[in-house]
């Protein structure tokens, strides 16, 4: 793979992450399709420009992490890996398919290049809170990044780990709210609102930036701030559409969890060319 | 003919004061080696090593979901984190993390639950652990074991380092009787004959074997030979060791500070059945919480006392 920051070559990369995550998850017939695409600018961003990391090492001890702690967006993270490197593209279309290294949700025994197995929400903030710990032990300057979504934060161990994270002064840990607004049973607002989310971290003691998630120039620039924070962790509140890129599913609480249809999925696919 | 006990059985050091001296022993050889605790340091004795390698050392709070899993990412960034809380919480409250982040991906956590059983005492049902082994033994990979002294805490939080799976390892409150001299061997996933026997075998872990070997002693008077196993490793299991001691004896009581109904028992009594069926009886705690107490008050009342395992073997040998 070839890092760039380039917005032009960051925005051509993240219309072919669409158009995996679509192709996957119609092939599949289930899956998350919504909450992968909301996310597709922040990995890139991350995988191709801000993350030191090897494909073809996966296991360097200096490299930075990424943890996505939203399980379900799996769909997104595997298209970023099969188009570093790490894993065959050829096979993104196996999708929660027996047998497949691309399980239903991450799974480090399928993929061992993946730095966690997450699918039962509330997790991966305390992972990668333990990550930052050892880092600091080590003496090494690696960063763990980690995406959490709006409806998982509902879990309580995210506060837990929120607490811990700013008492312990983890500031090599980023953290990052791919904030859609919908879960599975319609708008966060009408299940259990996060306002003022906001607020919530900052009173937690993190480093509190708020961005627009499909913004490429604001993601960079907020984790260029974040690696500049010390003493406190970082959480990027990143407002984000859900289905972002696929007009019928953008906003859309019904593609939370279901995959497109084959005649869904060509609609999709000519609007990503 | 009776044979004169080997054991003196005078009381040692808790499990738990044991747990915590030995894994200072083990942070001064293994630079890894981490420690999280939540708001019970003084307790679970990780005190100690808080005190001789405080960067080393996480507190938590009272917060046993997130130490779990901030563990499981301390142990896949490449250190040894031995988490460690009463045993009633790190399972109960920290279970789907053991189950998620710990057992199911395999990370090399150590989860040390001290005042573990019902001899915790006066503080009462609430901090009581009775469920802890059924719910650790139903998680793939994960390794349990229940030391029964201090000489066997020592050896398997030493042991523990070289083992690449997580563990559970149950530890107790109150000071126990020591069965071992320093020279015995442990070896995680073997059980230890402790007393040979030939009429019937009592299998136990934790502080249920000392009083095994009470009442081996009390039945040896009597001319019954009973073989007591320490099975300290509950999983994986030493089948081996329950086969022979089902085909030699053929009786089996099984002893344990534990529910019985999900505790060692079950798994002794499903190895029995899969390789050879003999009649066995259980002593421990029979379905249900327990209450207030002094430990040796709840142990009388609950059932986990030599007298007790002489009964189950005389029902077991009337059955044989």
């Amino acid at each position: 793979m070839q890092k760039t920051s380039n917005p032009a070559e960051l925005r051509a990369i993240a219309k072919q992450i669409r158009r995996h995550i679509i192709e996957m998850t119609g092939a599949a017939k289930s899956g998350h399709p919504g909450g992968s695409l909301s996310a597709v600018e922040i990995l890139v961003t991350l995988y191709w420009d801000v993350l030191r990391h090897d494909p073809a090492n996966p296991k360097w001890p200096d490299r930075d992490r990424f943890i996505l702690s939203k399980g379900h967006a799996a769909p997104v993270l595997y298209a970023v890996m099969a188009e570093c490197g790490y894993t065959p593209a050829d096979q993104l279309n196996t999708l929660r398919r027996l047998g497949s290294i691309y399980q239903g949700h991450p799974d480090i025994r399928f993929i061992p290049s993946l730095e966690a197995s997450t699918g039962s929400l509330g997790q991966g903030l305390s992972l990668a809170l333990g990550m930052g710990l050892a880092a600091k032990l080590d003496g090494r300057d690696s960063r763990t990044y980690v995406m959490l979504g709006d409806g998982e934060i509902q879990e309580g161990q995210i506060w837990e780990a929120a607490m811990f994270g700013a008492y312990h002064k983890v500031d090599n840990v980023v953290a990052i709210v791919d904030y859609n607004k919908i879960q599975l049973d319609g708008f966060v607002k009408d299940i259990m609102d996060l306002e003022p989310l906001d607020e919530k971290w900052r009173s937690f003691g993190w480093h509190t930036l708020v961005i627009d998630g499909h913004d490429l120039a604001a993601i960079k620039g907020a984790f260029t701030a974040a690696a500049a924070t010390k003493g406190k962790p970082t959480v990027l509140i990143a407002n984000t559409v859900k289905g972002k890129g696929v007009s019928f599913m953008e906003n859309n609480p019904k593609y939370h969890g279901v995959a497109p249809t084959p005649d869904e999925v060509q609609v999709a696919l000519k609007e990503l060319l | 003919m009776p044979t004169k006990s080997k054991f003196e059985l005078k009381l040692g050091a808790a499990t738990r004061e044991a747990f915590g001296r030995a894994v200072v022993e083990l942070g001064r050889v293994n630079p890894n080696v981490v420690v999280c605790d939540a708001d019970l340091s003084k307790s679970t004795m990780t005190s100690y090593f808080a005190k001789e390698f405080p960067d080393r050392f996480f507190e938590c709070g009272i917060a046993e979901a997130n130490m779990t899993a901030i563990g499981a990412g301390l142990a896949m960034a490449g250190k040894l984190p031995f988490v460690s809380s009463f045993s009633c919480f790190a399972m109960n409250k920290g279970f789907e993390q053991l189950r998620t982040t710990v057992a199911y991906p395999g990370v090399n956590v150590k989860v040390v639950g001290t005042h573990s059983g019902i001899s915790i005492g006066e503080d009462g049902p609430s901090q009581m652990s009775i469920e802890d082994i059924g719910l650790a033994c139903s998680l793939p990979g994960l390794t349990v074991v229940s030391p029964a002294d201090e000489v066997a805490m020592k050896a398997i939080i030493h042991l523990s380092a070289g083992h690449p799976h997580p563990m559970f390892i149950r530890a107790g409150r109150i000071k126990a009787p020591v069965i071992y001299t320093q020279d015995q061997k442990f070896e995680i996933g073997k059980a230890i004959e402790v007393v040979p026997g030939s009429d019937v075998t009592v299998i136990a872990h934790g502080l249920l074997v000392a009083e095994a070997i009470r009442a081996q002693e009390a039945l040896d008077a009597e001319g019954i030979s009973v073989r007591v196993i320490d099975m300290h490793t509950i999983k994986p299991l030493d089948e081996a060791a329950i086969e022979r001691a089902a085909r030699e004896t053929g009786a089996i009581v099984v002893a344990e500070e534990h529910l019985t109904e999900t505790g060692l028992g079950v798994r002794v009594a499903q190895a029995a059945a899969k390789s050879r069926p003999v009649p066995m009886e259980f002593a421990g705690i029979d379905n249900t919480y327990a209450e207030s107490g002094t430990p040796d008050e709840l142990l009388d009342k609950y059932g986990l006392r030599a007298t007790n395992i002489t009964a189950a073997i005389r029902r077991v040998l009337a059955r044989k």
